[in-house]
């Protein structure tokens, strides 16, 4: 069905009002995005971590310490914040500051916040210290992977629905996509929706075992890909309905127009030949969006760089696109997989995207996948961009999608 | 707008709940302060070579759910919602000290695989082959109400006709007991013991002769004592209820400090029967679905085990049941049930 005037009068539209991330190519959407317009990437050797893959790895690390993110959340000296809630706090805090939010409580106001490491950073450095040092035990109650979103709805001063989602690394895609239904549904005026992940020696040493991290910089969409680099980020948008932003005289960044969740029922962690659950996210939410494939200007695709991955969905894009798949890309060679993150990440970029009417480059690129002979976008392209396409995929076959319009 | 009906319940838990026909004749007293479920021959369920995999968690979900499917009389559901609060506790154990114990070196990945949070509901995708809304809860106290609530706006707007919903926690082997041990140096901490269990529960747009509606649910991250109270009013009169209409009012009492939440909350409804569960149980992230089980199981038959009696007399039919749980003075739930 086309995307008709009556469509849109018959449900209120999600509008996206305010943005923050922190990631490993800047502390700001501002320099997050002077990176994406310079092609410049923010992997490197891991520096905040003590592991003994440090020469085999590169990462996409935040480049605050905790000790700075502290000291700029003012938060006191016997705080019990993981990194992932520092990062998590420090983007959301953003997101409310870009929205003009002056009065959280004017509207009724949600947080749904994604992890998959939680407080996991603390954890594997005190495990075996819990029982005997009082100083750190304060980490026992911030292991769970609710303690962030808690963190972040305290200092936010959020009392009503919050909630957390972990669906490996299409989590904060999917608490998009559930503040975009309480929003439509009438059930919240305004919702803060993200991700946040930090960077820990569980995950580093988890992707190793699976043999797909890189030891050089990722080439996603490449023939020679030779797996992903890890990394480390937050990001949260502003969903509000648009009656209110427009009550309220706000500037609409972008809005929400489709989401999809499907599952690949095929393997706990790779993805199917055909690309099953990936072609199912991207073709549900073209329907949720009443959109067709041509109407989509630009896909800012999953592609972590794996082998598996980008095959299978470069074969998905092609089941649904045909032979004419619109520019693509994949942003991970910029800031490396972020895991939960990764969709909130991503969903900042679209909305930059529709913005600056630029498509972002697929750097480190060179090859194309022989079976599926798909060329990403290499350099910063300009062109009319009326909707984005963005999708996240996890282990355990999570797959889900987002369509992002212009304002 | 649609209703939303439980077509099936089901449990694993401490308690013999899973594989009895009877609800709560026998109760089994527990002396420890960590208790396991009562786990059933697993193979019923799922198949050797999965099953070696599985962590207590994942075989508790799987199994659970596999069942509510057949008593609902469901192949295949339209979504798949789950909550957990700590996840895949043991796995993520598991790997954690092979990181430690060789030092980052001859790591192997399964546990690794197995400890993501969404394994039980991407376990149970793979095992019915289904491709459909699949989503994890992981917010403490809520993990379990927020995937109820998901899979409640699923129903009543009609994204789906059917939904799986479930809430499972594992103990696991460690991380437990420095959780137990800060929780033995607080004042007032918990009087119930930790335990463990999945509760899995098919959800439907169609209605059926008796059949249980959840009429409402609603979560509230953080609320003072007189602010909740405003919040429960409000609820009751948003949905047309008076606190006289409610014939079962079940508390997630667990014996700690923040019980005076349910003291409060109680004082609305002088006159009704007080359930409560915890000491059953256990205290877990999602011992709430054990809740949602038993009022389901009070609804059907018609009967409350004295054990589940806090205060009151159950003297005539019941129709109308609100639970409220929180966790140590947050997260907070409503769940209102209505016997049609």
């Amino acid at each position: 069905m086309p995307n008709t005037e009556l469509n849109k009068i018959k449900t209120p539209r999600v509008a996206i009002t305010g943005m923050g991330i922190i990631s490993a190519i800047g502390n700001s959407v501002e320099s997050n995005k002077k990176a994406l317009f310079a092609s410049e990437n923010g992997i490197g050797n891991i520096t905040l971590i003590n592991t003994i893959h440090l020469d085999a790895i590169k990462v996409g690390e935040v480049k605050l310490s905790n000790e700075a993110l502290i000291s700029a959340l003012q938060l006191s000296e016997n705080n019990n914040f993981s990194r992932t809630a520092l990062l998590g706090l420090f983007a959301a805090k953003a997101a409310v500051k870009n929205s003009g939010i002056k009065d959280i409580s004017a509207y009724k106001t949600g947080l749904i916040s994604a992890t998959t490491v939680g407080g996991m950073d603390k954890t594997e450095l005190y495990l075996k210290q819990f029982e005997s040092n009082p100083k750190i035990q304060k980490y026992i109650a911030s292991h769970h992977a609710g303690d962030s979103t808690q963190k972040i709805a305290d200092a936010l001063g959020i009392i009503d629905f919050v909630t957390t989602i972990s669906t490996a690394c299409s989590s904060a895609t999917n608490a998009i996509m559930l503040g975009a239904r309480f929003i439509k549904s009438g059930k919240l005026d305004r919702v803060i929706v993200g991700g946040t992940d930090a960077l820990s020696k569980f995950t580093i040493n988890g992707f190793k075992t699976l043999m797909i991290q890189s030891e050089e910089l990722c080439k996603p969409f490449d023939a020679n890909r030779n797996g992903l680099n890890l990394g480390e980020a937050a990001a949260y948008l502003v969903l509000e309905s648009e009656q209110i932003a427009i009550k309220e005289n706000k500037p609409i960044l972008a809005y929400v127009s489709g989401y999809a969740n499907a599952n690949d029922a095929f393997h706990q962690t790779a993805s199917s030949h055909n690309g099953e659950g990936a072609f199912l996210a991207m073709d549900k939410a073209l329907q949720n969006a009443s959109l067709l494939p041509r109407d989509i200007n630009y896909i800012n695709a999953h592609g972590t760089a794996t082998p598996n991955n980008d095959l299978s969905e470069s074969v998905a894009i092609k089941r649904i696109f045909e032979d004419k798949v619109p520019d693509f890309s994949s942003t991970k060679a910029f800031t490396g997989h972020t895991l939960a993150a990764a969709g909130a990440v991503e969903a900042v970029f679209s909305v930059l995207a529709l913005q600056e009417q630029v498509v972002f480059p697929n750097i480190n690129f060179e090859t194309e996948i022989p079976e599926t002979g798909l060329k990403p976008v290499t350099e910063l392209k300009r062109n009319q961009i009326q909707n984005v396409l963005s999708n996240s995929f996890g282990f355990g076959g999570n797959c889900s999608t987002l369509i992002l319009s212009k304002a | 707008m649609k209703n939303c009906y439980i077509h099936s319940a089901v449990s694993i838990s401490t308690q013999n709940t899973f594989e009895t026909k009877g609800f709560l004749t026998e109760i089994v007293e527990h002396s420890t302060k960590k208790i396991e479920a009562i786990h059933p021959n697993y193979k019923n369920f799922i198949s050797p070579s999965s099953l070696r995999r599985m962590a207590t968690g994942v075989k508790m979900g799987v199994a659970a759910s596999s069942k509510a499917l057949e008593i609902a009389n469901l192949p295949q559901p339209e979504a798949i919602i789950t909550g957990t609060g700590m996840g895949c506790i043991e796995d993520t154990e598991k790997f954690l000290n092979s990181i430690i114990a060789n030092k980052e070196k001859f790591l192997t990945p399964t546990s690794f695989i197995q400890s993501t949070h969404n394994t039980v509901a991407a376990q149970i995708a793979l095992g019915l082959k289904c491709k459909v809304y699949n989503n994890t809860y992981v917010h403490g106290g809520l993990s379990f109400e927020s995937a109820l609530l998901d899979a409640h706006m699923h129903i009543i707007q009609d994204e789906a006709k059917n939904v799986l919903v479930g809430g499972v926690d594992e103990l696991g082997n460690e991380f437990i007991d420095h959780v137990m041990m800060m929780e033995n140096n607080t004042e007032n901490g918990l009087k119930v013991p930790f335990g463990e269990g999945a509760s899995f529960f098919v959800l439907s747009s169609d209605k059926f002769e008796n059949c249980i509606k959840i009429k409402a649910i609603e979560t509230i991250s953080s609320a003072s004592k007189e602010g909740l109270i405003l919040r429960l009013k409000l609820f009751l009169s948003q949905n047309n209820i008076g606190p006289k209409t409610i014939d079962a009012f079940v508390t997630g009492q667990n014996g700690d400090g923040f019980d005076t939440y349910y003291d409060k909350a109680s004082t609305l409804f002088p006159e009704t029967l007080n359930l409560h569960y915890k000491h059953l149980s256990g205290e877990f992230y999602t011992a709430s679905s054990f809740g949602l089980f038993i009022a389901t199981q009070v609804l059907k038959h018609q009967t409350v085990p004295k054990s589940l009696i806090n205060q009151g007399e159950f003297t005539k039919p019941i129709k109308t049941v609100l639970l409220y749980n929180q966790f140590k003075g947050r997260d907070h739930s409503f769940i209102l049930l209505e016997r049609q």
